[in-house]
């Protein structure tokens, strides 16, 4: 998947104001990500690249126009349990044995530590 | 519809006339295969013409589509068809051309590749075709893989099939196991990140994968070469090692059977659809 975040940013599909807003906030948000690891682990293309298919849109820093899998919000409220979270992270097919989304605990994609991060982040946002 | 009981009585008999006439029975598999995916599409994007799938995820945004148009009005990828053409037009060391050595003097044929020889008991692609006139006329086949030589060389020669609709055939038992085999790749989950082809190009098209919407399988084999970025070249089957190697999985080597198999199936896929060789890509 390493291709998709290099594409560059193209003017037909950016909403320009939208993402001057972004790198503002990124930059301001600086702090933040250097405190959330999960952070750099799920907007890491070598590594959760979770924004190849999801939005995140508590995040600003989070830059995707992705439609593969559902907007991820409102986490506390959906997986009060963090284990559920720490489990469909693992290993989505649990849940859905169709589902498309990678298996990341089971294929060694992210190390039990990351995914530990990932769940933070995703918690705290 | 109105039938008048005569009719009616030797309806029975005529369909059965008409469907020995019109389909071999080994056809029969890989054209449901293909009205079951052209109906799934086009009852999921209502209103988009066949012909139209062509453009891959451009399909589905005009200002993505008339940008590609502008590209297109001057190709930045001009030298490279007209290497190309060099090489199609510069005849071998004894005097034969391609277009000597290729049926219809290879125009408006590329849309019948590949398929399946029965003497020679093998799949040919449009580029193994290709090969075989070097071979037959003393000269040393080229790679697969190699962009400067078989890359432009196709990009040219499947240009003089442009506008040609694709007539994928599959006639033969043989035909059909390889049919079945590129089948079952294209249906495979593969990788680390546990992808089938159609998890994407079928149930996912349409959607937009970080910033690129991804193209439905249909009308995906119509127009390779592309040219990514204006200037790079991918052939068909680079195209499937980029995505092989997008999901993490060990590619097969371009010109290898799996392949020239999947290239089969997917090919047929696209039957009825125009050919349109060398196009631009992001
Ligand atoms: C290739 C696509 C893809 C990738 C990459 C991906 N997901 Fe998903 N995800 C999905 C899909 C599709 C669903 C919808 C449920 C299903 O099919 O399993 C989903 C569901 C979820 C859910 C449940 C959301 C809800 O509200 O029910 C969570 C949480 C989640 N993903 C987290 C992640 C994280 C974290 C990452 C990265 C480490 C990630 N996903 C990467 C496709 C993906
Ligand atoms: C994880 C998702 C994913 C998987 C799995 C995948 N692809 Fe792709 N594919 C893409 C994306 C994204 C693109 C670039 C956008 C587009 O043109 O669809 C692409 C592009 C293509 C294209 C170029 C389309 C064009 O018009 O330029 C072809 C052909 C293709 N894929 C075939 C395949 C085949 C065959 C397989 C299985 C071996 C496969 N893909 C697996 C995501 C995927």
């Amino acid at each position: 998947m390493s291709e998709l975040l290099r594409i560059p940013a193209d003017r037909f599909e950016v909403n320009l104001p939208r993402l001057a807003a972004m790198l503002l906030l990124t930059a301001t948000c600086g702090v933040h990500a250097a405190e959330a690891p999960g952070r750099a682990v799920a907007h890491d293309q070598e590594r959760g690249n979770c924004l190849a298919c999801h939005r995140i849109p508590a995040d600003p820093a989070a830059e995707t126009l992705a439609t593969m899998g559902p907007p991820l919000e409102n986490i506390r409220q959906r997986f009060p349990d963090r284990t559920q979270l720490r489990q469909r992270i693992w290993d989505a097919r649990a849940f859905n044995p169709e589902t498309i989304m990678p298996p990341y605990g089971r294929h060694r994609i992210l190390t039990e530590q990351e995914i530990d991060q990932v769940v933070d982040y995703l918690h705290g946002l | 519809m109105i039938v008048s009981s005569a009719l009616r009585r030797i309806l029975p008999t005529l369909v059965t006339v008409a469907a020995m006439l019109v389909a071999a029975p080994t056809n029969a598999a890989p054209e449901d295969d293909r009205g079951a995916m052209v109906r799934m599409f086009q009852s999921r994007f209502p209103g988009v013409p066949l012909d139209d799938y062509v453009y891959g995820g451009l399909m589905f945004n005009a200002a993505a589509r008339r940008h590609y148009e502008d590209i297109m009005a001057f190709p930045p990828f001009e030298p490279d068809l007209d290497r190309g053409k060099a090489l199609w037009e510069t005849p071998f060391r004894n005097g034969r051309t391609y277009a000597d050595c290729l049926p219809d003097g290879g125009r408006m044929i590329a849309g019948r590749y590949p398929t399946y020889d029965a003497q020679a008991k093998r799949l040919v692609t449009f580029e193994m075709l290709l090969n075989d006139c070097r071979s037959n006329n003393g000269e040393a086949a080229y790679r697969f893989d190699d962009r400067d030589t078989m890359g432009v060389l196709t990009a040219y020669a499947r240009s003089l099939s442009d506008g040609m609709r694709m007539d994928i055939r599959v006639d033969s038992p043989e035909a059909l196991a390889r049919y079945e085999s590129g089948k079952a790749l294209f249906h495979r989950r593969i990788g680390q990140m546990n992808f089938s082809c159609a998890n994407c190009h079928v149930t996912n098209a349409g959607k937009i994968m970080r910033m690129e919407t991804v193209s439905p399988a249909l009308g995906q084999a119509t127009h390779f070469p592309v040219f990514r970025g204006g200037d790079s070249l991918y052939t068909l089957h680079a195209r499937y090692t980029r995505c092989m190697q997008q999901v993490r999985a060990q590619p097969f080597a371009m010109g290898s059977d799996a392949f020239n198999d999947l290239e089969y199936f997917h090919s047929y896929l696209s039957n009825g659809l125009p050919l349109k060789a060398s196009v631009y890509r992001r």
